[in-house]
């Protein structure tokens, strides 16, 4: 849907972004990570022509975004940014009004479209008349994302949309946004360096260095089937806890020992990640876990040892 | 202090209606001005912010326009715009300029850089942004501005006066040139609550929200329009063939157009004006009557002809040195010498050493030593020094002249030496040191010392009835009693007030006297 080729852009002697090429499926999530100053934003800013690349150039359903109206390409795209963007003398409404209102909307589709994105994003409707210095920082980026999905646009492009909130409201928010009914249907390119974000929101992930990628591809793909020791290193610090966040319960099936009898309302699913199936055993005290693989139809019971044993039988297959 | 309120408030109500129309003429001057500025400020203001390029340029040349003193560019403008109402607004727009581009330019590069992105990002094309986004947002700093350049007109219009625009200054600048305060608070008091007014009223303004701004600012434009038209309203002089260009003070003075008024029955369309331009006015037919100074350099630099006061509304002004009698016992050849220069000097001669000192910027020095050669009474300085003779002079060529005159025959023609105190102010100043044993003598005039320094009753200067030997005898004999101060024997001239008018108009017109100017005027 989205092609990036060879796009380059240099401020002054500094290369930001250098012979970037990637694609972006329609619906996909795709995640630009990397440190501070490897190009990612100045890629993302790129794609909605806030920013001219010097070389290269970038297709959306096959139409060179230069071949139309910078204006109407970007009333076509929605734009999340860390420092949510509001206008200060707008309110909440007349901020989700934008967009429709310039696209010229009627009064009445674009008051129910504001109620309806109130609803979705949890804010109340007493809202609507408050400016944005009166809500919290959760707030206002609820409100920035209600204004780029206001239109409706298939694209949404998101720079560090959740980098000034603090860890609570951050995963609560992460949460609601992987819970969006809407989303699930756009395609989404977000920013951010912040890889245990990327890991839970990314369908694809793009790692980024010195305006270069390093390596595009599935979580998993990134975590154990790394394309250089640059990749690695960056994984590194946190490498335990994304494998666990990464690998679902049906991956480690054959290691797992048979269950028996009927299965109880408390079985998991075998698409759970291997994280939530260790929070279970720490939060609910289990003793031992169903999990249910529906395709297959076969239960399987596990301890908190034996679910470990597996993981360490799953890990060796792939090196080896 | 019950008193003197008393007095200011029956001056105020004695001239509510003039003052109404100076403040109705103030305020319009300040709007129109201002409007003006805000139409060319805003755009530029908003220019640079997009090209920053231009910014330093542009603030660069409004902040020189600002440094230029205000009396500076009103002289500018004269020979390219005349005087009245054009010039005035242009000097006003000038200085209300930069505050207003400066706070237009602070104010939109001030917004927020992350809702100007978000703005361009949702697909706000360029002028949406600048509506929507950067004036509604930048719109309190540039109130602030307006509201600086409110504050700078209100005081700036006061000199409007100086070019006959009108205005309060003309309440403030004749009550200091006639010494009254009364006068000057008459105009002060209301030009400084204006000031407070406006400056209120647009700072609640700065502290609405946008959403009530965005509705005031559809009707600013039309209350502007409307405070500016008041200048037109108050047209309530009565127009006449001719315009004349008084100073504040003569417009105030029994011996100037009140005088006119009451003897000659004279009615002509008057403007009020200052007098460092009322003679260039008339050169350049922005004016046809001035009230001049008869021995100024100007009427012979700008060609202009005195008419002749038949009725004697204005009393002689005859120079004389006016000398200590200690002094003259303390310097026995001092009286001699210094009479050397009586009856020598008419007016046409002190009219033209005026224009070389004043117009031709020769050195007082020089054209006094000329002076002199010409008149065959110049000698080589005796430098034989036997006691110093202090000699005093007012601020004005005419005296500095005189003094140069005087200390070159002190030294020519006896053995003192001289030490002149030169640049005394006016007549209070200088009068003082005499008394006060500072000076020993300086030149005076008998109009001044009847009226300024001795200010006997009406009925005495009545008596008088504006005669030169009269008036001479009378404070001659008055500052010996009261003073000991002894006039010694007059120069010859009379710098009195004269009304002028251009050589070729007057001519043309036959006009020769007040009164051939008054049956001119009235005739259909």
């Amino acid at each position: 849907m989205i092609k990036i080729q060879e796009v380059s852009k240099s401020f002054g002697d500094r290369k930001a972004v250098d012979q970037l090429s990637l694609e972006i499926r329609a619906e996909e999530n795709l995640i630009l990570l990397g440190a501070s100053g490897c190009g990612k934003t100045t890629m993302l800013k790129m794609i909605n022509r806030l920013l001219t690349p010097d070389t290269g150039q970038i297709f959306i359903n096959n139409k060179n975004i230069w071949d139309q109206s910078a204006v109407d390409l970007r009333r076509n795209m929605g734009y999340v940014l860390q420092n949510t963007g509001l206008f200060p003398h707008y309110s909440v409404a007349q901020n989700i009004a934008i967009v429709p209102h310039l696209l010229k909307w009627d009064k009445k589709r674009i008051e129910k479209r504001i109620d309806e994105l109130l609803e979705k994003l949890h804010l109340s409707t007493r809202y609507r008349s408050m400016y944005p210095h009166e809500l919290s920082g959760g707030q206002q980026q609820r409100v920035g994302l209600a204004r780029a999905l206001a239109a409706e646009p298939s694209i949404l492009l998101m720079d560090e949309p959740f980098g000034a909130l603090d860890n609570v409201t951050r995963a609560k928010i992460q949460e609601e946004f992987i819970a969006l009914d809407e989303l699930k249907r756009k395609t989404i390119i977000m920013v951010t360096h912040d890889v245990q974000e990327a890991f839970e929101l990314g369908d694809q992930i793009c790692l980024m260095d010195k305006g270069k990628v390093v390596q595009t591809g599935a979580p998993e793909d990134l975590l154990f089937r790394p394309s250089s020791p640059l990749v690695t290193d960056f994984l590194n610090e946190q490498r335990l806890q994304l494998e666990f966040k990464v690998i679902q319960l049906q991956a480690l099936w054959k290691w797992l020992p048979p269950g028996s009898g009927p299965a109880t309302t408390a079985a998991l699913p075998s698409k759970t990640t291997l994280w939530r199936a260790l929070a279970y055993f720490k939060y609910r005290g289990a003793e031992a876990l169903q999990i249910l693989d529906r395709e297959r139809n076969e239960l399987k019971a596990v301890q908190f040892e034996q679910l470990m044993a597996a993981f360490y039988q799953y890990k060796k297959n792939i090196v080896a | 202090m019950n008193e003197p309120q008393q007095t200011l408030w029956n001056y105020m109500s004695q001239q509510a209606d003039k003052l109404l129309i100076q403040t109705l003429q103030h305020i319009g001057l300040t709007f129109i001005s201002l409007s003006i500025a805000t139409l060319v400020g805003l755009p530029l203001g908003i220019l640079i912010a997009r090209k920053e390029s231009l910014s330093g340029p542009v603030l660069g040349v409004a902040g020189i326009l600002q440094t230029i003193p205000s009396i500076a560019l009103l002289g500018f403008m004269i020979p390219l715009l005349g005087i009245g109402i054009k010039p005035a607004i242009v000097a006003l727009f000038l200085y209300a300029l930069l505050p207003i581009i400066r706070n237009t330019y602070t104010g939109i590069t001030g917004v927020d850089a992350h809702v100007k992105e978000a703005a361009v990002a949702v697909g706000l094309n360029r002028w949406q942004l600048l509506l929507q986004v950067e004036l509604p947002l930048a719109m309190p700093v540039i109130l602030a501005g307006i509201r600086t350049a409110t504050v700078i007109n209100v005081g700036v219009a006061t000199l409007a006066s100086y070019i006959a625009a009108g205005g309060l200054g003309e309440f403030i600048f004749g009550g200091i040139s006639l010494n009254n305060t009364h006068m000057i608070l008459t105009g002060a008091i209301p030009a400084a609550l204006l000031a407070l007014l406006f400056d209120f009223s647009l700072s609640r303004l700065q502290k609405l929200s946008v959403k009530k701004l965005r509705k005031i600012a559809v009707t600013a434009p039309l209350l502007f329009a409307l405070l500016s038209l008041l200048y037109f309203v108050p047209n309530t002089a009565y127009g006449s063939k001719l315009t004349a260009g008084f100073t504040p003070e003569f417009m105030g003075r029994q011996d100037g157009n009140i005088g006119l008024e009451k003897i000659y029955g004279l009615k002509i369309h008057t403007v009020v004006i200052n007098d460092a331009v009322m003679y260039k006015a008339a050169y350049e037919k922005q004016l046809d009557v001035i009230s001049g100074y008869s021995t100024d350099g100007r009427l012979k630099a700008y060609n202009l002809v005195i008419l002749k006061d038949d009725k004697g509304v204005f009393p002689p002004y005859y120079a004389a040195p006016i000398v200590r009698n200690e002094s003259l016992i303390k310097f026995p050849d001092l009286e001699k010498t210094l009479n050397l220069l009586a009856g020598k000097i008419d007016d046409s001669v002190m009219t033209e050493l005026n224009y070389q000192v004043d117009y031709l910027h020769r050195s007082p020095d020089k054209v006094a030593e000329a002076f002199l050669k010409s008149q065959g009474l110049w000698k080589e300085d005796r430098s034989k020094k036997t006691g110093v003779v202090r000699l005093g002079s007012k601020i004005f060529g005419e005296q500095y002249i005189l003094a140069s005159i005087y200390s070159q025959l002190i030294r020519g023609y006896t053995n003192y030496e001289v030490a002149t105190k030169t640049g005394l102010g006016g007549t209070k100043i200088c009068f003082d040191a005499l008394v006060n044993d500072q000076i020993d003598f300086y030149p005076e005039y008998t109009g001044t010392g009847l009226l300024a320094i001795l200010q006997p009753s009406r009925g005495t200067i009545d008596s008088l009835g504006g005669d030169k030997d009269k008036t001479f005898a009378y404070v001659k004999n008055a500052f010996k009693k009261s003073y000991g101060i002894t006039w010694l024997d007059p120069i010859g001239f009379n710098n009195t007030y004269a009304l002028m008018m251009r050589q070729a108009q007057a001519n043309a017109l036959a006009i020769k006297t007040i009164s051939d100017l008054k049956q001119y005027l009235e005739r259909k």
